[in-house]
């Protein structure tokens, strides 16, 4: 169907059958642009809600306010001052509790997805445990470890380990039947089928539960330093939160949440680099 | 009755030694308590070309896998080049309709995975160029080093084929190793694993689903019955060698994928 118009102007038929394909507007413009969009409207209403006193500064600073904070705590994390110690005490407990996760959830992993005695009879442990509120269990660890780093570190570490244990678990029953039958004609052992078949084909789940376990991890840490004091950064948040300083919240936060996207980004690089294979498809066979 | 099998097993194919010899094997599931096969006997005889046709269901799996060692039978005995089948061997090639290549190898990697498996990663390293030499063969010569995930179907299943020869294996058994393939590409395979078959004198078992497959590739076609899984006929294939894809329009093979037609349509009913 031509436009009246465009019928008297080219009246050949090539024209006519040009099919232009129309780009919607949102698929034309750089998603940097849309998402520094989205992010100044946030600050022009945040701006608007502080300033016109809707909510008061003790609850709600500035951005303004908040700027300005960044910068010094980003000072004082520069010049090495006690925010960077701070910072990395928390950053210690992080990597120690993921570190111990990996190793428990792995290990776990492994024995209930590969074992029936496993599967059957510490499974259902491990989720019983896994539904419970895992943090009310801090006041505990730190009764047992005291007020240093290892209650974190073990907070951490028992939150993170579940999502493991469930990836890795999951991840050793998706080799399907025929891959296993497979490995049963060359005569494989069951170390063999487990190394050489299994493990790899659950990577992908299992690299799953990591992620979680790198977001959860945080979480613990900080959870550890607010119930357990220590000389964290969640020390300093609830330090500033009890002066009432909240632009000093803000801005710790969000130099936690760095740690917190590194960690995750470290995660999903290694699996880039490791599961390069994974498509949607896990197994090539007919089309 | 279901022994007519066993009574004169393969008529007429009696030029090479024999290499497999079933005898009286039998499978009930015990998970089910099903009975999928019944006293089954059957003698390949060496460099022969069998195929096995028989409706969905009918144990043909099941019997390839007793054959193969890849589950035990429950009654009677399998024996292969004189010495009893009780598990994987490496005398055994075995494929299967799906090519299942790991995408984390490479093609070449995949080909050598059962000498790694067995003999471990020197032996592997050293059968590069054995596995170079079967790519060649099948047609796949420059795509040592490509992931699975770049081969079509067809070349999949002839990597497959590539791995599946890689051990030398002495007997081929195949469960319905084309069938995921277009028509087109499942005759050329199939003209390619008759070629295979000839060059290194494999004894070939090929589980199908398709008549005229059976008829062009085979020697003999068995014809199974279904609950119990039995071989109710034997049929020879007196076609002459090579076979080539001319010879389906011939009225020596109609004739003979009729015949298999009419036994098989009978059991359906059943
Ligand atoms: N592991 C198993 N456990 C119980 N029953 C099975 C099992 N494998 C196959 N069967 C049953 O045995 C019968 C024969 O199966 P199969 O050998 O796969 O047939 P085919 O390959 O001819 O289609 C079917 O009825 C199937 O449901
Ligand atoms: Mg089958």
């Amino acid at each position: 169907m031509n436009a009246p118009q465009s019928a008297t102007e080219t009246p050949d038929a090539a024209q006519d059958t040009v099919w232009v394909e129309t780009v919607p507007l949102i698929d034309r413009i750089p998603r940097s642009v849309q998402m520094a969009f989205v992010f100044v409207v946030f600050v022009a209403l945040w701006d608007v809600v502080t300033r016109s006193g809707l909510v008061s500064a003790i609850i709600l600073p500035t951005p303004w306010e908040t700027a300005r904070d960044l910068v010094f705590v980003g000072r004082n994390l520069i010049t090495g001052d006690y925010m960077l110690r701070a910072l990395w005490t928390t950053i210690k407990e992080v990597i120690y509790g993921f570190a111990l996760a990996i190793a428990i959830g792995f290990t776990l992993g492994v024995i209930v997805g590969e074992t029936a005695f496993g599967e059957r009879a510490i499974m259902p442990y491990l989720v019983a445990i896994d539904t419970m509120p895992k943090v009310a269990f801090a006041p505990l660890f730190v009764a047992w470890l005291g007020f240093d780093i290892h209650s974190k570190v073990a907070l951490a570490a028992f939150i993170a380990t579940f999502p493991i244990v469930v990836g890795t678990a999951a991840g050793l029953h998706a080799a399907d039947a025929n891959a296993r039958m497979l490995f049963k004609t060359m005569g494989a052992s069951r170390w063999q089928t487990l190394i050489k078949l299994k493990l790899l084909t659950g990577l992908p789940q299992i690299f799953t539960g990591l992620k979680i376990a790198a977001v959860g991890v945080m979480a613990g840490a900080i959870t550890g330093e607010f119930l357990g004091g220590g000389k964290g950064f969640g020390e300093l948040i609830r330090v500033a939160a009890s002066n009432l300083n909240t632009p000093r919240v803000f801005s710790l936060i969000l130099y936690l949440s760095i740690v917190g996207l590194a960690l995750y980004a470290f995660v999903t690089w290694v699996q880039r680099t490791f599961v390069f294979w994974h498509k949607d498809q896990v197994l090539r066979g007919a089309d | 009755m279901s022994t007519a099998a066993a009574a004169n097993p393969m008529p007429g194919v009696t030029a090479g030694a024999p290499v497999y010899e079933l005898e009286g094997v039998g499978k009930t599931y015990a998970r089910n308590n099903l009975v999928a096969l019944e006293a089954v006997n059957l003698t390949l005889t060496k460099g022969s070309f069998s195929a096995v046709i028989g409706s969905s269901g009918c144990g043909k799996s099941t019997l390839l896998k007793i054959m193969a060692g890849l589950i035990p039978p429950s009654t009677g005995r399998v024996t292969l080049q004189g010495r009893p089948v009780t598990g994987p061997r490496r005398d055994i090639g075995m494929m299967f309709q799906q090519a299942t290549l790991f995408p984390w190898r490479t093609t070449i990697d995949n080909i050598v995975l059962p000498i790694e498996i067995r003999d471990g990663k020197s032996a592997a390293r050293a059968a590069r160029d054995r596995a170079r030499e079967l790519l060649e063969l099948v047609g796949l010569k420059g795509f040592e080093n490509v992931y699975p995930n770049e081969l079509s179907g067809g070349m999949a299943q002839r990597a497959a084929i590539c791995r599946m020869l890689i051990t030398e294996p002495a007997v081929l058994l195949l469960d319905e190793p084309f069938s995921a393939l277009d028509e087109l590409s499942r005759d050329f395979m199939n003209m390619e694993l008759q070629r295979i078959c000839r060059s290194r004198e494999a004894t070939a078992f090929l589980v199908t689903h398709s008549i005229p497959e059976a008829v062009i590739l085979s020697d003999v076609v068995y014809v199974m019955k279904p609950r119990p899984g039995r071989i109710a006929e034997v049929i020879e294939i007196d076609l002459p060698r090579p076979r080539t894809l001319d010879m389906m329009t011939t009225p020596k093979f109609g004739q003979l994928v009729d015949k298999i037609r009419s036994r098989l349509d009978k059991e359906a009913f059943l």
